[in-house]
């Protein structure tokens, strides 16, 4: 097969439960598609990178105006709620069967993916580089796009 | 866009299946691209899905990988999938 790969880079800077899975999501369907894949792992999003971390990301029902629960915006700012809620999304997302956020990222991280982690929001955020898995490399934007200046499809979450 | 092959169906020999019942997107493509991996270029794996979802997706999971969807059809539910392995 001479035929170039086709890339897709992914931009997460989200880690709420729903922002989380679709890069993870779309990373390992694009690798089963034997796509190059490429993410870059920024503000909020690079908490996906940090060890024993994803399995225990949450969701806010605050701003949330689609979740399938029958209160008001205003509930959802009393402590506990947002528990509640992160509870509520996983068990519908077991009772779908839907794999779990660690099971994606291993098989992301398996298929060889570009795995960056942004340096700047390290320094931001006080992360130090032993608090990140150790399948990740450490960049910046140059580093992101260098990669995604070569790819057919880029995507921002 | 199902198309049902019927008698065809048993000419075609069967070298693995794999179950993806009850799994949702994508693990049903990610499980069926580590399978075929472990079948010989030329052999066929069968694999079943309950997710409609999959119809569309092995369609173009076949055509982005360059393997050949033999056939495909649906009975109750459950999907069915014969992809046979092109490199």
């Amino acid at each position: 097969m001479s035929e170039k790969k086709k890339r897709i880079a992914m931009i997460a800077s989200k880690a709420d439960i729903a922002g989380a899975y679709s890069p993870l999501i779309l990373a390992t369907t694009a690798a089963a598609m034997d796509y190059e894949v490429g993410i870059f792992f920024t503000f909020f999003g690079l908490n996906m990178l940090k060890k024993k971390k994803l399995n225990k990301l949450k969701v806010t029902p605050v701003g949330q105006t689609a979740m399938p629960m029958p209160i008001p915006q205003i509930v959802g700012v009393i402590p506990g709620m947002t528990d509640m809620a992160t509870m509520m999304m996983r068990s519908w997302m077991k009772g779908a069967n839907v794999a779990k956020l660690q099971e994606l990222m291993d098989l992301t991280i398996e298929s060889g993916a570009k795995i960056i982690a942004c340096q700047m929001t390290m320094d931001v955020m006080k992360i130090k580089r032993k608090q990140l898995i150790d399948d990740c490399e450490v960049g910046g934007a140059a580093t992101f796009l260098e990669f995604a200046s070569g790819a057919d499809i880029t995507l921002y979450f | 866009m199902v198309v049902d092959v019927g008698d065809k169906m048993s000419d075609i020999k069967i070298a693995k299946t794999l179950d993806a019942k009850g799994l949702s997107c994508p693990l049903p493509i990610l499980k069926t691209k580590k399978a075929i991996m472990e079948i010989s270029v030329g052999e066929n794996i069968e694999v079943f899905s309950t997710d409609p979802g999959s119809v569309a997706d092995f369609q173009a999971w076949t055509s982005a990988t360059g393997n050949k969807l033999v056939a495909n059809s649906e009975e109750g539910g459950i999907y069915r999938y014969v992809i046979k392995r092109i490199k």
